[in-house]
């Protein structure tokens, strides 16, 4: 059982209370891996017995819809899209995540604040503003950072798995460069930038993804398998 | 941008704040007809009218998915879209703006409901200071009286009712209503609100609204610079 910690004021109403489950968050930019390793996470964990919930963002059921179709129309302005997220986020944290970490879950999930700051702070918002927003997180387990060398490693990736290159994902909302390519890799490279330097501040483990799918599964499995097991366990940094 | 700094664009934005049953959207339509008669460009806009968020918040309040949490989020995420579509272009342009409710209907009603004050406060320092910002006060039993009696029922998240305070929904949104002008009250130095006397005639009270208002215009159909 863990005490609940947060970055900064709790949910309003939240009774605070130790939990058996585990928050695990796999954190990583667009295109280094994430899906594919939280699918054999979980059937891993799974088959040695543990009950797994995964989310991830815009994923939930009452902002999940909106957001997607307000992406739709490209007409989502700055402030609007950090807002919308964050909104999905507590709905998830609080009717999905905090149940079934009181419930006894591993719960896996695809992103978490991180990835929003870094996008919204990449977009000129405010840091400051950006995390006093995110104080109602829940300061996870552990948080693996999927980590890739450079934006070019990512583009090769992008081409190689037949998807096209998305609008946001690429940054096309920013002007970066004239055409997708230029502007996903411009996009990329100040994404990295920005975990890099909120991986002291919030303690990621670091995982080096430029490694094949299997050794970074292998290397994910040992890691959340210390976490569960109680060894070495060393919480993410409030 | 932020609510403890002036904004430097050359419109002028007007707000009108109070509990439901208030009378402030009767003084702010009469306001705008003023303005507009004057000559003045005028923009309306008002709470809960962003077209990006509506979907979401009416499935929301209909489903009843909202936390006090959420629906604080889901509202500053509406007002930001009112913020960066209908405030901040006609203020660029010049032009009046006139705002039925503002960031502290959500400073009342969230903190009524449970949020800290400061991550409310913090979430929208975002928004445009207003040139100013009228606090139409009313008693709670009249304030109560107009709404009760001039509707049939009140609706679930109007009335408080996901707050448990009450089994009955009268009951319930005087205790939410009671809170909420307790909040309004604290805001008043805080924010420097123009407090306007709301049980007195409507006419008296547009009256002074206009003085207020006619303080900050000039004289060529365009907002004091």
């Amino acid at each position: 059982m863990k005490e609940m910690t947060f970055y900064g004021t709790a949910l309003p109403g939240l009774e605070l209370e130790p939990y058996p489950g585990k928050l695990i968050v796999i954190e990583g930019t667009d295109g280094v891996g994430r899906s594919t390793q939280i699918a054999s996470l979980r059937a891993w964990l799974e088959s040695r017995g543990h009950a797994v919930l995964d989310t991830g963002m815009t994923r939930s059921v009452l902002a999940g819809r909106g957001i997607k179709e307000a992406k739709q129309g490209h007409t989502l302005g700055r402030l609007t899209m950090q807002l919308f997220y964050a909104t999905d986020f507590a709905d998830r944290l609080e009717n999905e995540m905090l149940p079934a970490l009181r419930a006894g879950f591993v719960v896996l999930t695809d992103r978490y604040i991180y990835s929003a700051i870094a996008r919204a702070v990449v977009r000129g918002a405010d840091p400051d503003w950006m995390r006093a927003i995110y104080g109602i997180a829940l300061v996870p387990d552990a948080v693996f950072y999927l980590r890739i060398r450079s934006a070019e490693e990512l583009v090769t990736r992008v081409i190689f798995s037949g998807r096209k290159f998305d609008f946001w994902e690429s940054g096309m909302d920013m002007y970066l460069g004239e055409d997708f390519y230029s502007s996903f890799v411009k996009y990329q490279t100040r994404m990295l930038k920005e975990f890099d330097r909120m991986s002291g501040e919030y303690g990621f483990r670091v995982i080096d993804s430029s490694q094949t799918i299997r050794k970074v599964a292998a290397e994910l499995r040992r890691s959340v398998a210390r976490v569960i097991d109680g060894k070495a366990a060393r919480k993410a940094r409030a | 941008m932020t609510v403890d700094r002036q904004h430097g664009f050359p419109g002028k934005l007007f707000v009108v704040e109070g509990t439901d049953g208030s009378g402030k959207s009767t003084q702010l339509a009469l306001l705008h007809q003023w303005l507009k008669a004057e000559g003045y460009p005028v923009f309306f806009s008002e709470w809960n009218s962003s077209p990006l968020v509506k979907d979401t918040t009416r499935r929301a309040k209909k489903r009843r998915l909202f936390t006090p949490a959420t629906f604080s989020l889901l509202h500053a995420t509406d007002f930001a879209d009112r913020t960066e579509r209908d405030i901040i272009p006609p203020l660029k342009a010049g032009a009046i703006v006139l705002a039925d409710r503002y960031i502290y209907t959500a400073f009342a009603r969230d903190v009524a409901r449970g949020c800290d004050r400061a991550w409310v406060r913090e979430m929208y320092k975002f928004a445009v200071k207003p040139t100013i910002a009228f606090f139409f006060r009313a008693p709670l039993d009249v304030a109560i009286d107009r709404i009760v009696s001039g509707r049939p029922e009140l609706r679930y998240y109007e009335a408080g009712l996901d707050m448990a305070w009450a089994d009955n929904a009268e009951e319930s949104f005087t205790i939410f209503q009671g809170r909420i002008l307790a909040e309004y009250d604290r805001m008043v130095e805080e924010f420097g609100l123009t407090v306007i006397d709301a049980t007195r005639s409507i006419e008296t009270q547009q009256r002074e609204v206009r003085e207020i208002v006619s303080r900050f215009l000039t004289d060529e159909g365009g907002a004091a610079r």
